[in-house]
């Protein structure tokens, strides 16, 4: 395979200003994979920091009312800041330490990797300027606030369709011009090389300890993993370290209003090969090649593209796509906070509403680990405004 | 030989700089782009750039976001503005240069794209989000049609970089005078001569600099050390106060600083 890419997808379409940037990050990544003090601390922190490892939860209620497979829960949700995004901001964070950069940046939507990056960065002593559209920033007012109170500027972004693709191009923009002293902590497995394969590093620690934690469990591998995918880091997490295990995988995507309607994030459903903010991938894009308009009642999934590594599994038959609709996500919001006292991020729940469409056919003796990427408190004031209640 | 490497040539002989204008194409209409390209012409530009409108033009600021917004609202594509050039190659001579994103193209198909690019008469192309790593299939094809594959420089470009770009660039070499965005504050502070002072020691190719050339006297500074100059968010700055007066007195100016 060609450096860079996964398949035909992948590689690092970015103006030559950040070729260097690129070029000097990979050279750093590398070594920190080797570098046994970075990983030491690395450790040090997911354990003493982040709290890992996480829970691996056996959803008792929320089995027995779907009646079928066993559904265990990868609890990123309990990792510090609420989400899975801390396990690579803070990773991140380390590196752009290392590499001698004071400043960090990030884009976000949901504000799950914005908080953490601000955190990162608080944790470090690294100054920090977050991009969010302000679409996502009403939606999100909470997390806006946390990210003020970490330290971090919060910069809005109201230029497109004010949502997570606009602040990735202003963070490109801001990186392109203060690339000397900033690093740009993407936070996901998207954008140009390394930051796929760096993102998915960072996270495979979510897929190592799920294994562990289930054959310690049930003494055995699971039979189905299932993630929601955005740009689908929390899925490659979790589905990195079975990759070569004889399990089914499924990502979900999110459906928005119905994929016939339009206003959705299905990137496989209705997407097609594009280059698009640093690489080649799946993009919802019309004729002439320009970015369309996304939906999805979570922020965090509501993006035109997809990390290039996703399209090439897909293509490979190894992992599974499909979508899952604002309603179903909203529906398994809720089942799940009801029988097991977890409220989901609404990301997560569009694996849940998978959860619930699959798990009712399957026999009682098959596994399935769903990765509960972040927690919901965030969400629940949207809720209730979709809900037409006044908090 | 292309017409670019022509421009260079007999600009060479008479010691003369390239003025290089930018405008993005259906801003406010394809009409008006027609005789905006024909008033550079009339107020000496030497090649011309076309903008060709994206939905995520990342290496943009405000000024170019902006206009590219307005285009595609006014539904220009990276088709409409092949048959803008077939049609102003008809009334002027003029080098026109297309600058687009990748994803126009990619879409379009690069091999597509380079046949009706030449069948119209286009003779360079600028894509700023495809370093030459990425740009295998597109330098070969353009090559084959005598098509300019015009690379950027960024003052962060290493010597690999340097040797890397101004190998697969024809025409000339874009040279960005600052890391940032179209638009942005120059800063003339020496830094833009060093990077030239490196590039010339490994490629004697044309070099052109732009991004944040927005005042005569700006033209006048970089051109000394350079062999054209562009400017493109000024002019289109220029050209949305709707005197046409106005805009030729500038373009005058900045005609006479590139020398």
């Amino acid at each position: 395979m060609k450096k860079g890419y996964f398949g035909q997808y992948g590689g690092r379409f970015v103006p030559e200003t950040l070729m260097p940037a690129l070029i000097e990050l990979e050279a750093a990544y590398l070594k920190s994979k080797k570098d046994k003090n970075f990983q030491k601390e690395l450790v040090h922190l997911q354990k003493t920091y982040i709290g890992r490892p996480t829970a691996l939860y056996f959803a008792k209620r929320f089995t027995e009312r779907l009646g079928g497979a066993k559904i265990y829960l990868k609890r990123e949700d309990l990792a510090h800041t609420g989400a899975h995004k801390i396990n690579n901001a803070l990773g991140q964070a380390l590196l752009a330490e290392r590499i001698g950069k004071k400043r960090v940046i990030a884009e976000t939507g949901a504000g799950q990797h914005g908080v953490a990056t601000a955190t990162g960065a608080a944790l470090i002593g690294l100054e920090c300027d977050v991009y969010m559209g302000t679409e996502d920033m009403k939606r999100q007012a909470l997390n806006v606030f946390r990210m003020r109170l970490l330290g971090a500027r919060v910069i809005e972004v109201p230029v497109g369709s004010r949502t997570l693709k606009d602040a990735i191009n202003e963070s490109l923009r801001d990186w392109t011009t203060n690339v000397r002293t900033t690093h740009y902590v993407l936070g996901t497995v998207f954008g140009p090389h390394p930051f796929p394969s760096m993102v998915r590093d960072f996270q495979s620690v979510i897929g190592k300890e799920a294994k562990k934690q289930i054959l310690q469990a049930e003494g055995k591998l699971p039979d189905y993993l299932i993630a929601c995918v955005g740009g689908g880091s929390n899925a490659m997490g979790l589905f990195h370290e079975f990759l070569n295990d004889d399990i089914k995988m499924i990502g979900v995507e999110a459906g928005g209003k119905g994929v016939e309607t339009g206003e959705h994030a299905a990137r496989f459903a209705g997407g097609s090969i594009g280059v698009f903010q640093g690489c080649k991938t799946y993009l919802l894009q019309d004729d002439d090649g320009n970015v369309l308009g996304t939906h999805s009642v979570s922020a965090g999934l509501d993006y035109a593209s997809i990390g290039p590594e996703h399209p090439y599994l897909r293509d490979i038959g190894r992992v599974q796509y499909t979508y899952a609709t604002d309603d179903e996500a909203l529906a398994a919001f809720e089942l799940l906070s009801k029988t097991e006292g977890i409220i989901p991020a609404l990301e997560s729940a569009h694996a849940l509403a998978e959860t619930i469409k699959l798990a009712p056919k399957l026999p009682k003796d098959k596994i399935v680990i769903v990765n509960l990427s972040g927690r919901g408190d965030k969400d629940v004031q949207h809720v209730a405004s979709i809900k037409g209640i006044e908090l | 030989m292309n017409r670019i490497d022509k421009t260079f040539k007999k600009l060479k002989t008479q010691n003369k700089k390239a003025f290089i204008p930018y405008i993005m194409a259906g801003d406010p209409s394809l009409e008006k782009t027609k005789e905006f390209v024909l008033l550079f012409e009339e107020c000496g530009a030497d090649i011309v750039e076309l903008g060709v409108p994206f939905s995520d033009p990342l290496a943009d600021g405000p000024t170019i976001q902006r206009a590219a917004e307005r285009a595609l609202k006014n539904g220009v594509t990276l088709k409409k503005v092949i048959a803008l050039v077939r049609d102003l190659k008809t009334k002027t001579n003029i080098p026109l240069v297309l600058m687009t994103y990748y994803n126009p193209v990619f879409k379009y198909g690069e091999e597509l794209f380079i046949r009706d690019a030449k069948d119209a008469g286009v003779d360079g192309v600028i894509v700023p989000d495809l370093p030459p790593d990425e740009a295998g299939g597109l330098v070969r094809l353009s090559k084959k049609s005598d098509i300019a594959t015009i690379f950027l420089l960024a003052p962060t470009s290493t010597e690999d970089r340097i040797k890397k770009v101004a190998s697969a660039s024809r025409g000339f070499i874009y040279c960005v005078s600052m890391t940032g965005i179209t638009g942005a504050q120059l800063l003339l502070d020496g830094s833009i001569e060093r990077s030239i002072n490196n590039i010339r020691k490994i490629t004697d190719k044309p070099i052109a600099i732009g991004f944040g050339v927005s005042t005569p006297d700006e033209a006048a500074a970089v051109s000394v050390i350079s062999d054209g100059v562009i400017v493109g968010s000024a002019i289109l700055r220029k050209a949305q106060e709707n005197s046409e007066e106005g805009l030729k007195d500038f373009l005058l100016k900045l005609r006479e600083a590139a020398r």
